[in-house]
């Protein structure tokens, strides 16, 4: 635990920072409320205001935290934890889209880096693709994936997956390619004096040795893939999701709501990441490449 | 050729193209190797020793001449998995056991379960490394990391064993060592070795027949047939007959190097 200190200064300035910022942030309102009342503020009364507003341009983190907490652990204590008002229950949404979209990408991205690498066709016209599609801002075809989906009569978790698939799909082809390609040529030489088969070589020597890069690549990919769900949900007129809830809040002006979907999206990764971190660490570990 | 003939290689060429022009790696290299015999190829780098070792291999394909092993074609020999090679380095997989490492190659070709142990055991116990079948590689000095390679290259009882510098990496006593181990096990097992080395004590102690090689061209500039007897204890190393074999190997490749300049 000799990280703690070190993290919880960072964390103290950002939450002086916050502080600090909400109080500029929401001073011309407060200030504006002052003068139609006619009265005069003083510095303690313009602090008390800005960080308590019901629609601040930058709600500071106690209010946050309230939300957060009305919204996820107070309605679990009431029984309610996957109403539709619920967080839990956005996140959820948002979750399985993330999951199953991160769960496609990862095979896609698997079976690509297996063709670059085994396929010299493969090898020569399949990558440019790859980045090419990357070069494509998500938020530009995001609509058009969803629309085309809708009119072939997908609709649902699909369309969002996809979305996210499209996103997370790229880290893992990079990373497996350069994992697949990781056995040096004394490796590769030792297979063929043993007469092993391509596929045998495959699942004893490349798949294994292509285990470091798989995780990191499953990270980035898993990060891609929450933006991914999220970015899906904008254009939808989804009624879940962290997404919906995001754009919920911009339309009415509710910055303390989209504050904590933003954190619960936050939250959601770290989780998911800091998740894939331990198995990668339990996996190597037990494979001697730690 | 007699039937005994293990390798045979005639009037054997091997070019690489360079973008700066032709690479005489070998360079009409002739030379019969007996079954049961021990053969150390010699020679400064870029003589062709270790490309000489591939061909034989089925690792690189000859631009002229012919090579046989066993009386085929290299790659009918590599395909009937006739010999076991050791690289040098030792290259274990670290998720593997060293049992399993061993097996590595048993399971690429097809052995069941029950003969896939009792080989493991085997060759452990040949290389002196029994009880070491559930350590990892890590967990092992870089000797006993060789000699895990040693026993997987013996696992499958090819009766060629090619070895390329097996024990370059290794320090003067632990290489003594594993020479002595490795003259037992040639003795006891009565396979044919083909042995690439940098060191003459080393070429002298094991081999029955030293092939002295010299660059550009890679060619063969001496064979020689040791006399010393099969069983060799370390201290052979200072009888006359060592050093006299010891100083030939050296004028031979002097004599290499000396036409370069």
């Amino acid at each position: 635990m000799r990280n703690l200190v070190p993290v919880l200064t960072v964390v103290a300035v950002i939450f002086a920072i916050w502080y600090a910022a909400a109080i500029v942030l929401n001073a011309p309102w407060a200030h504006n409320k002052a003068e139609r009342a006619g009265t005069e503020l003083t510095f303690s009364e313009l602090v008390a205001d800005t960080w308590s507003q019901n629609k601040p341009k930058l709600p500071a983190p106690h209010q946050v935290g309230a939300e957060l907490w009305k919204t996820t652990g107070e309605m679990v204590a009431n029984g309610r934890g996957f109403s539709k008002r619920s967080l839990i229950y956005h996140s959820w949404i948002t979750f399985s889209a993330t999951g199953l979209g991160f769960v496609l990408g990862t095979a896609l991205g698997i079976a690509l880096a297996i063709g670059i690498v085994y396929n010299r066709t493969m090898d020569m016209s399949v990558m440019p693709w790859v980045i090419a599609s990357q070069t494509i801002p998500i938020l530009a075809i995001a609509p058009m994936i969803i629309v085309v989906l809708n009119a072939v009569g997908i609709s649902g978790l699909l369309p969002k997956a996809m979305i996210s698939m499209y996103l997370s799909f790229f880290p893992v082809v990079v990373g497996m390619v350069k994992g697949l390609r990781s056995p040096g040529p004394m490796q590769l030489d030792q297979m063929r004096t043993w007469n092993a088969t391509p596929a045998q070589t495959f699942w004893k020597l490349r798949l294994p040795s292509s285990m470091p890069y798989l995780f990191t690549s499953l990270k980035i990919g898993m990060a891609a893939s929450l933006v991914g769900a999220i970015v899906g949900e904008l254009p939808t007129g989804a009624v879940a999701g962290l997404g919906a809830r995001l754009l919920a809040g911009s339309y009415y002006g509710q910055t303390i709501q989209i504050w904590s979907a933003l954190i619960m999206a936050a939250t959601l990764a770290a989780v998911l990441v800091g998740l894939i971190g331990m198995i990668q660490r339990m996996v190597l570990k037990r494979m001697g490449m730690a | 050729m007699t039937s005994n003939t293990v390798i045979s290689a005639r009037d054997l060429s091997l070019t690489f193209e360079t973008n700066d022009g032709p690479v005489h790696a070998l360079k009409g290299v002739n030379l019969e190797i007996e079954k049961g015999d021990f053969v150390s190829f010699i020679g400064p780098s870029g003589c062709g020793k270790t490309t000489f070792l591939r061909c034989m291999a089925d690792l690189e394909h000859p631009t002229g001449g012919t090579i046989t092993v066993n009386g085929v074609s290299p790659q009918e020999a590599r395909r009937a998995r006739a010999y076991g090679y050791v690289f040098q380095a030792a290259g274990l997989y670290p998720w593997r056991s060293i049992g399993g490492n061993i097996r590595l190659p048993l399971e690429i070709m097809g052995y069941d379960k029950a003969e896939q142990a009792r080989r493991v055991k085997e060759v452990l116990s040949l290389v002196d490394l029994a009880g070491f079948e559930q350590k990892f590689p890590w967990q092992l000095s870089g000797g006993m990391q060789q000699r895990a390679s040693i026993a997987r290259a013996l696992a499958f009882d090819a009766d060629l064993l090619l070895m390329d510098e097996p024990f370059g990496a290794l320090d003067e006593i632990v290489r003594d060592h594993l020479n002595e181990q490795l003259l037992h096990l040639w003795d006891s097992t009565h396979k044919t070795i083909c042995f690439v080395t940098h060191s003459i004590p080393e070429a002298v102690y094991l081999s029955t027949k030293i092939v002295v090689m010299s660059p550009r061209p890679g060619r063969i500039t001496d064979v020689i047939e040791s006399p010393l007897p099969r069983q060799r204890p370390l201290d052979i190393r200072d009888t006359p007959e060592f050093i006299e074999i010891a100083h030939r190997v050296r004028d031979g490749l002097r004599a290499g190097h000396g036409d370069e300049v």
